[in-house]
């Protein structure tokens, strides 16, 4: 066979501890080989432990019945309900919290940071206290401060305040009614549903038309149409039902309308106020991080003043909020573990109810860290995509 | 490469068959360090409690006590290691503490699952359900829809589910974890309800309420609640010991011995009471009990000079001699129509 003439190989290398790349094999299977050893160890040592101490292993409780109740459930839960199903509720109660505490921060925190660059005086400095004070207290203190505060203020559900007619303020939560159940309700959610599609194509179709004929579209007026009108369509079609479950004060409690209970009120209150002020510092280094020459430039080009926010400003200073803005969510999240203190039912709540009724601790320890990980994993992943979409485009 | 993989497996491989250390037997761990390591509550009245200068009391405290006695003729040789109710078990299975005194009840999956093994029994309760007055509730039966502050991971919340279920009734659980924050969610009206053991519900409401008259505790127990000591699995000599020092403190009762009248009653000639303080009988031989436990013979005579007998116990921590105020009830020995039953000390 005739050996193509090809560059020359070359030469085998000879082993030898003085080539680089063989120590660095070595060192690598090295340090492998101390991970795989140390995890198989704990493991082996654990179940050996475990069996002879007689202790249950495995997952098969998650299907026994678990006989305990929860306070707040957004699906239909009772004790005759198994642990898989308990430990959901746990979960969805967990995102409810980490959800609106999200969004709430948000906004407050955004709040802030703007008023700390206010040029007016006092509000500046009420902003920075806020910020100093918050941030530096630790959370499950002022956790316990919201909770103390709600449930010894308020009065009980018999002399329940009333700021506006149906809805009840006392120790046993805020009441509020709720529109009774109806296909209409529906309809009207699938018009919003609807709606946000329709949004989404007018801007691309828009912006498309601006960029061949430099025609203004208003789209902010057209989405605001799509979003009120359709779902408000959706609810004519549906007979435009107005009963609403009002609740009533029965025996101990209010009976009908929906809940937001006081333990929830007070971990929400807590995360969002506390978060709000490092979001605040973020947005404020955010804003502060765009030259003054931008905002320059875009009035001399004739921007008004929201458009140099919206189209000038704001996208260079996303750059810069939007990394230190996930891990401040993924605190919130974290954070929410703390609701076992004030008997909010989150997650780790259930789950260390779980724990004890089963007494298989190793199994419900995995299940909150393998929860909490894909939650952050899952948040992360979708900044990750955020920040790659609003970054700097370079040509 | 491989060669080096396979080595450095080769070399794990040998190491890790070294493997899952056991803890040795309780008793000798014991032994040799001197001291007791007594698991307890937090702080419940009576059962376990620390005052200000740090010193424990209670009934399950007393039970630790007569475990050192017997041990070392040492009440002192105990450390308390005050435990919430989810990390109880825990802490046992771990090897963190000896013995669990921390009126918990004895159950089935308990005893199997966890790995742990109950002793006795050193109060018969029940659950029972506090209320403030002004509500004006007479009965369980009338709290349809109620909230209920609750403590998590006891059975107290299993029974109190399946309480409201079996009457058909609705309930809100308010469930914390810390005992202080349940305490304050029920006496600052988060809940209606409050519910533990009735003996729990007695010490709260005489330690903690703003003002004990007005609640009042419901004449409903809706459960049986064997509160107990509890050892590892698998350590049947200090098994034993646990137990027969709670025996040991029964039969004190039975027999009339107390702490005062111990020396006077070691005179005695009734073979029972020989037996259970070691004095030589007629034969001139003592019984040696203690030696079959693995204790020193003076066991009986230390619990019973440094802790008293079980009734002596329980009016000082729970009964008239206390703020509790406990009626004797379940708790009376078995000659005098109660549960309490000790196995022959022979």
């Amino acid at each position: 066979m005739a050996i193509s003439a090809g560059p020359a190989k070359p030469p085998a290398r000879k082993f030898s501890w003085n080539d680089p790349a063989v120590r660095g094999l070595f060192y690598q299977a090295l340090a492998i080989g101390a991970v795989v050893f140390i995890i198989w160890y704990l493991a082996s040592n654990t179940v050996a432990n475990l069996n002879a101490r007689s202790i249950a292993t495995g997952f098969a409780f998650m299907n026994r019945e678990s006989g305990f109740a929860i306070g707040e459930n957004l699906i239909s839960y009772g004790p005759a309900d198994t642990y898989l199903r308990a430990l959901v509720v746990g979960l969805l109660n967990t995102l409810r919290v980490a959800v609106a505490g999200i969004l709430l921060a948000t906004i407050l925190g955004t709040l802030i940071g703007i008023a700390r660059l206010s040029g007016n005086f006092f509000i500046a400095k009420a902003a920075s206290i806020y910020v100093e004070v918050l941030r530096n207290l630790p959370l499950l203190l002022q956790l316990f401060f919201w909770y103390a505060v709600i449930s010894e203020t308020m009065p009980g559900p018999r002399e329940a305040l009333k700021p506006l007619p149906g809805f009840f303020l006392s120790n046993r939560g805020f009441k509020f009614p709720l529109p009774v159940d109806n296909v209409a309700w529906d309809f009207a959610a699938i018009g919003l549903l609807l709606a946000i599609i329709a949004v989404f194509v007018v801007r691309a179709w828009a912006k498309k038309r601006r960029d061949a004929t430099g025609q203004q579209f208003p789209t902010g007026w057209t989405a605001l149409a799509l979003i009120v009108g359709l779902p408000l369509l959706g609810w004519i079609i549906g007979g435009a039902p107005t009963a609403m479950d009002v609740p009533a004060m029965r025996g101990f409690n209010f009976v009908g309308g929906g809940t937001l209970s006081p333990e929830f009120a007070a971990l929400l209150i807590g995360l969002v106020t506390y978060t709000a002020a490092f979001i605040a510092e973020i947005v404020r280094s955010g804003i502060l991080a765009v030259s003054k020459g931008q905002t320059e430039a875009a009035e001399a080009v004739g921007l008004s003043k929201a458009q140099t926010l919206r189209m000038i400003v704001l996208p260079q200073a996303l750059r810069v909020i939007v990394p230190p803005m996930t891990s401040q969510y993924l605190n919130i999240t974290k954070n929410s573990s703390l609701a076992v203190a004030i008997g909010y039912p989150d997650l780790v709540s259930i789950a260390n109810t779980t724990i004890n009724q089963t007494g298989q601790a190793i199994e419900g320890v995995a299940i909150i860290m393998g929860v909490y990980l894909t939650i952050s994993l899952s948040i992360a992943a979708f900044m990750n995509w955020y920040n790659k979409r609003i970054a700097l485009v370079e040509r | 490469m491989k060669k080096f993989q396979l080595a450095a497996m080769a070399a794990t491989a040998l190491v890790a068959f070294g493997g899952a250390a056991l803890a040795g037997p309780t008793l000798d761990a014991v032994k040799a360090r001197g001291q007791l390591i007594c698991g307890v509550n937090t702080g419940t009245a009576g059962f376990s409690a620390a005052n200000s200068q740090g010193v424990w009391t209670g009934i399950d405290v007393d039970l630790c006590k007569a475990v050192a006695a017997a041990l070392w003729g040492d009440v002192s040789k105990v450390k308390y290691v005050p435990l919430t109710a989810q990390q109880r078990f825990t802490a046992l299975q771990s090897g963190e503490i000896d013995i669990l005194s921390r009126n918990t009840t004895a159950t089935l999956t308990r005893d199997t699952s966890l790995g742990i093994n109950f002793t006795g029994v050193n109060f018969y309760d029940g659950q029972g359900f506090m209320v403030p007055n002004k509500l004006g509730v007479k009965s369980a039966k009338e709290l349809n829809g109620a909230t209920v502050c609750v403590q998590p991971g006891t059975t107290t919340e299993l029974n109190l589910a399946d309480y409201f279920r079996g009457q058909k009734m609705e309930f809100k659980p308010v469930v914390i974890e810390k005992l202080e924050e349940v305490n304050n969610a029920y006496f600052s009206g988060r809940c209606d309800v409050y519910t533990t053991d009735a003996s729990g519900l007695a010490s709260i409401r005489a330690t903690v309420a703003p003002k004990p008259e007005d609640h009042t505790i419901l004449p409903e127990l809706i459960s049986k609640e064997p509160l107990g000591p509890s050892v590892r699995h698998g350590d049947d000599q200090f098994t034993d010991l646990v137990r027969w020092a709670h025996f040991v403190m029964l039969e004190a009762e039975e027999y009339g011995i107390t702490a005062a009248n111990l020396d006077q009653m070691a005179k005695s000639d009734n073979p029972g009471i020989q037996r259970l303080l070691n004095v030589a009988g007629k034969d001139g031989k003592t019984a040696a009990l203690g030696s079959m436990l693995g204790v020193p013979d003076t066991w009986a005579y230390n619990i019973i000079k440094l802790v008293g007998n079980y009734g002596e116990s329980f009016e000082r921590n729970v009964g008239m001699g206390s703020p509790l105020k406990l009626p004797r009830g379940s708790n009376a020995l078995w000659s005098k129509g109660g549960l309490q039953y000790a196995w022959p000390v022979r």
